[in-house]
């Protein structure tokens, strides 16, 4: 089993009134970004990278990064950043980018530069995911919907042509134009850093994962549709006559791990308050009918089990005015988010495990109105009692991860095909 | 199909590849309307009016109501490309063309690519040019009911407002909108809504008697951009509504009549 540690990394500013369930009314796109405050800022982006060494130190095999644009629910407008910092300051765990938005890139083959460059400055610790991107995305960076699946498909295909064929060579495609390719840095991985595709909503994406054989992450659904979902994905394997398992498969959801059952139930409701994602369910914030349905983004058919539930949980059937309505305590009853000690979170993640079957996990916490406190003492507890029982439970529950057995041919790795190679220095140097 | 008194046929045609749905009524000389970012709308109290005295031919560009999209269709000019063999194919030139919105953008493509093809243009608050003064609004960050509404200056006292944006769309026109809007996102993405290059190719439309017309009250296409329409094509003729929106045609229906005939007879 491979584990994970996320956080969306929201811009937490109490005093804005804006978000959650603090006050002001708002609507996707329309927060200005005058009210930004500079010091806030600089501490919260430190704040989550020095979260991150600690995961790492903590025992978490990967260090998930997301990147969203024009919204405070997410720093990580540039993420490549911040995972070229983590590439340089951790030296063990994967740095899992879950993913660039690759229908942004009017020139892919910078990302092809960028992610090179982390991958060899981490010594091939990346993995390289790609996300097709919200309306929120296509609007920020003025890129065409209409054309997002076929622009994340072509410079997908750039991208590990970049990355594989020594170069130069001429690219002529149809969003994509490139008389000389032949970027000086190459991956530390070969052929190439592992691409995973996370998701939620498009069917299409979710079947061509299953034709790269490709690990697929389930991002925060319930749990029933997800499986669903990822029957398709094994379904699809079937038919394209190799077998899917857990390594093909992953799952992020909220976990966060207290000292006590009080203290848990006081933290775990800090997801749905504060400046929080005001789009998550149980928040307040309004969603933008129109970005949710940008013209072209997605096909208007061809949608997962998961979507009514993603578009819920992002507030696409939201109750009047698109306020959210999917309480905190629902998220607990369905196990979409698991707040207490290590011996009632144990329980229930197992549960998960048991019914959805991943490879891949990761514990998405230290999110909405939570503290750095309230991260650093789950991150502690995680690590001394809960990764510890997870991988066991893993092991007896035969779930191998995306690193133990390959996903694309269903068989373990022989020899360990991604060696990490301990970086020179450290964050404590 | 019969709408009021006139009678309306609606057909396909064939037409440069493309199955070309086509609604066609009245008598007189052709008169080819190219309608807006939202498809046709439906025959309404002005297409009645100018039936009386011409042949109107109102396509449903390919990508919106039945046309099928044509993938390699990837801005305005390649769609004006298009319809230029689609008029040589259905023998309509030269024809009067009169065009809205998104479709006046469209018939100045196509006018200023084949002037002799057209024997009088008509542009109805086309986008296309940029504005020198105020902002094109952004079609894509709103609903379809939202863009249809902001397009009345007063859709209160607009007799057809709610035939045209109803107040419980159908599953049928719900659809409908959500494919005009992706093909009219398909054409004018970006840059939104115009072309750099239009105001300097609408200079041929000199060889075209030209009348814009619009309303001073227009929070889709700002006026200012009618006046550039004015001053880039040499002879054209500007005629600006009070109190009237986007929509001239709907909110100065009688009015829009009279000019539209006047110049098209004189």
């Amino acid at each position: 089993m491979f584990i994970g540690y996320f956080t969306e990394r929201p811009y937490q500013d109490p005093k804005s009134g804006y978000f959650g369930a603090t006050g002001k009314s708002i609507m996707d796109l329309n927060v200005s970004n005058e009210i930004y405050d500079a010091e806030l800022g600089a501490s919260l982006y430190n704040r989550y990278l020095d979260e991150k060494i600690y995961a790492e130190e903590m025992g978490f095999d990967g260090l998930m990064l997301n990147e969203h644009h024009s919204t405070p629910f997410c720093m990580g407008g540039a993420m490549n950043v911040e995972a070229s910092i983590l590439a340089r300051i951790t030296n063990r765990a994967k740095i899992v980018l879950l993913g660039n938005i690759l229908p942004l890139w009017d020139d892919p083959l910078w990302l092809v530069e960028q992610l090179s460059m982390i991958d060899m400055i981490s010594h091939g610790r990346l993995v390289s995911g790609w996300v097709r991107g919200t309306g929120r995305e296509s609007v920020a960076h003025n890129i065409e919907p209409h054309y997002n699946w076929e622009r994340f498909k072509e410079a997908h295909e750039l991208i590990v042509k970049a990355w594989t064929t020594p170069g130069p060579f001429r690219w002529e495609g149809k969003h994509f134009h490139f008389r000389h390719v032949n970027p000086w840095v190459r991956p530390y991985q070969k052929p190439h850093p592992p691409i995973w595709l996370p998701g939620v909503v498009s069917r299409d994406s979710l079947v061509w994962a299953a034709e790269q054989r490709i690990p697929y992450i389930m991002l925060a659904t319930e749990m029933e549709p997800t499986k669903q979902a990822f029957q398709i994905y094994h379904d699809t394997a079937a038919e394209l006559g190799y077998e899917s398992g857990p390594q093909n498969i992953g799952y992020l959801w909220k976990v966060h791990v207290d000292e006590t059952e009080e203290l848990a139930e006081e933290t775990g409701r800090k997801y749905v308050q504060g400046p929080s994602n005001p789009f998550l369910a149980g928040n307040e914030g309004t969603t933008n009918q129109a970005l949710l349905h940008l013209p072209g983004l997605t096909s208007r058919r061809r949608v997962l089990p998961t979507t009514s539930v993603a578009t819920a949980a992002r507030g696409g059937s939201a109750g009047p005015g698109g306020v959210l309505s999917r309480p905190y305590e629902q998220q607990v009853n369905d196990y979409t988010i698991i707040s207490g000690t290590p011996d009632s979170v144990i329980p229930k993640i197992r549960h998960v495990l048991e019914t959805i079957r991943p490879g891949s996990i990761f514990f998405w916490d230290g999110d909405g109105a939570m503290t750095h406190d309230d991260a650093m003492r789950s991150l502690r507890l995680m690590g001394q009692e809960v990764l510890p029982a997870v991988r066991e439970m893993a092991k007896e529950l035969d779930l191998p991860g995306p690193f133990e057995v390959d996903p694309a041919s269903g068989q373990p790795y022989e020899a360990q095909t991604y060696t990490a190679q301990p970086a020179e220095v450290t964050a404590d140097d | 199909m019969t709408t009021g008194t006139q009678a309306w046929t609606e057909q396909t045609v064939e037409a440069a590849g493309v199955q070309l749905q086509m609604v066609t009524g009245g008598s007189g000389a052709p008169l080819l309307i190219l309608h807006d970012e939202f498809g046709h709308h439906g025959q309404l109290r002005y297409h009645e009016a100018l039936a009386r005295d011409f042949s109107l031919y109102i396509p449903s560009h390919p990508g919106f109501g039945a046309t099928e999209r044509q993938e390699w269709v990837m801005n305005m000019r390649d769609l004006a490309g298009w319809y230029l063999e689609a008029l040589d194919d259905l023998d309509l030139g030269p024809v009067n063309l009169m065009g809205f919105s998104l479709g006046g953008w469209l018939a100045a493509e196509m006018a200023s690519m084949s002037p002799d093809l057209f024997q009088k243009l008509v542009l109805v608050a086309p986008a296309g040019i940029r504005p020198p003064t105020g902002e094109i609004f952004d079609l894509f960050l709103v609903v379809a009911e939202e863009f249809l509404t902001v397009g009345f200056h007063d859709p209160g006292t607009a007799p057809e407002y709610r035939q045209v944006c109803p107040e419980e769309p159908s599953a049928e026109l719900a659809e409908a909108w959500a494919v005009a809007r992706e093909e009219a996102c398909r054409l004018s993405w970006r840059p939104y809504m115009h072309s750099l290059g239009l105001p300097h190719l609408v200079h041929r439309l000199k060889r075209v008697p030209t009348q814009i017309i619009w309303g001073q009250q227009d929070n889709i296409v700002p006026v200012s951009a009618g006046q550039t329409y004015h001053e880039s094509i040499p002879g054209s003729r500007l005629d600006i509504f009070d109190s009237c929106g986007h929509r001239p045609e709907l909110e100065k229906t009688d009015e829009f009549v009279a000019l539209v005939r006047e110049f098209l007879s004189s």
